[in-house]
């Protein structure tokens, strides 16, 4: 998925390189060993919703949902083409399997948190996942959204931070500094887990064990932005830069040999 | 083809200019850094640039601070986000309070084209249009955004620039100062007047002399000044030519076309179309998207030529 997702990248000559390599271990891990969802039947009401917050890494999203069969893979191509339904951001009135439409920071947890809140109205038993970025936990509505869902008991919500220390013109720290991010957390009332996110293995099993807390969930994933690409790995100019068509068949070279 | 600007390099040099000048100048933004081009200001006077990180509300509420503080602050930030997310920030620290800060919306109307229409600020006019006491600026090319950048720094209250990053020519004379709440008559006609701001100022020159070959001379005005609006030159528009069409990267309703049409009706009823998105814009990049709605020279021309054309009551 990293070489279909850089090659898409190269091709529409856009996309957030360094973010998407950093989520794409985390979005797989959920939409193949995780996530009650099925691309024959995308409005499914029993479905577990996924949202991504971090709406920048669509084509990390796109990537995958094309593997999962919510796309054909071929219409990856179109990222970001004239009239496609591949937008830069996600568009959930033009991509099944895309709850909400995500692209400006801080939107996706107050969003999931309403989904939360409807699901224990309705007694029904899916669960909500959501993926923010780490300087994305700047905005002021995530922190609104945290005492929301600890107060209303959400233990069907699950928060995953994409913790890869970078934004995008700067390393978080010097930004605005997150921590004690788990301490945070653990303050605002959620239970909390500090996981690698690029370990399938320990993000599936987190994941996908029940919650008996009786609060919401949170999972710090410690990622590396550009991770798996040795020249794009941590380092902030990466944001959204596009490879050449050099560094994408370095990039390919170096993915094969490390799988 | 002329060549095409950038007219964010026109912000920041002349932002750097008095940043020389004037140590109260500070810039504000949301880790916008690299698109707001602030790269070489944070390089000159790294104290000077702050960054508040990804959280517009606070950039802005900050921004009010600083101004408080005796600061001369240019707040920066993508306009769909700056205008959008912190509207009643901008509301109440900013306009109501009248504290002295530029609210820079930069990359504004469809610039960011392919990134979907959360990252379009097609509406900001119409969100800061409402707000009394605001002055809200759209330059159409490079000087008219440096006079512009001048204008908002001298201001004795606060202004909203909005600036885009889609290329556009040079159009007017360098000795050019920009004044509020005058529109600029750029080409004159009797049949009818195209009125536009910022990136469709040049389109509409463009449309004017095809329409000029067809028979038919249309008046140009820009009008940079979305607030305060220049109703005199508006209502001359009306009068002398009896047609106005207005041509806008924004959407049709709110915006300066809306402007134009709430002076027209109070003042000299005529002809009127508004051209500009009427729904939210697929994806694609700018200039597509803006002949995807009708606004190419050639949809323009189609346009002028059906007002002048039309009954004045339809049957
Ligand atoms: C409200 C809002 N402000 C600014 C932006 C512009 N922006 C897009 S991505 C980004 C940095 C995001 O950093 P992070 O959340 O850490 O994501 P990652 O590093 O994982 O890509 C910014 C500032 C935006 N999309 N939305």
């Amino acid at each position: 998925m990293r070489g279909t997702l850089l090659t898409t990248i190269v091709n529409a000559k856009m996309g957030h390189v360094g973010g998407d390599l950093s989520v794409i271990d985390i979005l797989g891990t959920l939409y193949f060993s995780v996530l009650r969802v099925d691309p024959t039947d995308p409005h499914a009401e029993s479905r577990d919703r996924f949202v991504l917050s971090k709406g920048h890494c669509s084509v990390a999203l796109y990537t995958t949902l094309a593997y999962a069969g919510f796309l054909p893979i071929e219409e990856l191509a179109s990222f970001a083409a004239p009239l496609s339904r591949l937008n830069g951001h996600p568009c959930n009135r033009k991509l099944p399997g895309v709850e909400t439409s995500t692209g400006p920071l801080g939107h996706g947890l107050p969003v999931a948190t309403g989904i939360a809140i409807g699901g224990k109205l309705s007694g029904a038993d899916w669960r909500v996942f959501v993926v923010v970025g780490d300087g994305e936990l700047q905005e002021g509505s995530n922190w609104e959204s945290m005492m929301s869902a600890a107060h209303q008991r959400l233990d069907n919500l699950t928060l995953i931070v994409d913790r890869n220390h970078l934004q995008q013109g700067d390393r978080t720290s010097a930004v605005t500094s997150m921590e004690p991010l788990a301490e945070r957390f653990a303050a605002f009332g959620w239970e909390t887990h500090e996981v690698d996110g690029h370990d399938h293995a320990a993000l599936e099993s987190l994941l996908s064990s029940p919650n008996t807390s009786g609060r919401p969930r949170c999972l710090i994933a410690a990622t590396v932005k550009g991770q798996g690409v040795s020249f794009i790995r941590d380092r902030v100019e990466w944001h959204h830069k596009v490879p050449s068509r050099e560094q994408l068949a370095a990039a390919l070279d170096e993915l094969e040999v490390a799988s | 083809m002329s060549e095409l600007f950038d007219c964010r390099d026109a912000f920041v040099a002349t932002l750097e200019e008095l940043a020389e000048q004037d140590p109260r100048i500070v810039a504000v933004v949301n880790d916008s850094i690299g698109s707001s081009k602030l790269t070489g200001f944070r390089q000159r006077w790294p104290e000077r640039l702050i960054n508040v990180g990804i959280a517009e509300q606070t950039l802005v509420g900050v921004g009010a601070g600083l101004a408080n503080a005796g600061l001369k602050p240019f707040v920066c930030a993508a306009s769909c986000f700056l205008t959008g997310r912190a509207l009643e920030q901008i509301k109440a620290d900013i306009v109501y309070s009248q504290a002295q800060v530029v609210l820079c919306g930069i990359s504004s109307g469809v610039a960011y084209g392919e990134l979907g229409p959360t990252h379009h600020s097609i509406e900001d006019l119409a969100w800061t249009r409402v707000l009394p006491g605001l002055e809200i600026i759209v330059p159409a090319d490079p000087v008219e955004t440096a006079a512009a950048v001048r204008y908002a720094y001298a201001a004795e209250g606060p202004v909203f620039l909005r600036l885009s990053r889609v290329g556009v020519p040079r159009l007017l004379d360098q000795r050019y100062r920009y004044e509020p709440g005058r529109a600029h008559v750029l080409r004159d006609g009797a049949d009818l007047t195209l009125i536009a701001c910022g990136v469709m100022v040049h389109r509409a020159l463009e449309a004017a002399e095809r329409l000029s070959d067809l028979g038919l001379e249309a008046r140009v005005l820009n009008l940079p000044s979305i607030a305060p609006l220049d109703r005199r030159e508006i209502v001359r528009a009306a009068q002398q030519t009896g047609a106005i069409l207005t041509l806008e990267e924004h959407s049709v309703r709110g915006g300066m076309g809306s402007a134009v049409a709430e002076a027209v009706v109070a003042e000299a009823p005529c002809r009127m179309k508004l051209m500009g998105f009427e729904d939210f814009a697929p994806t694609g990049e700018a200039n597509f998207l803006l002949d995807h709605v009708g606004m190419s020279v050639i949809g323009i021309v189609d346009a002028a030529q059906r007002l002048v054309g039309e009954p004045l009551v339809a049957k």
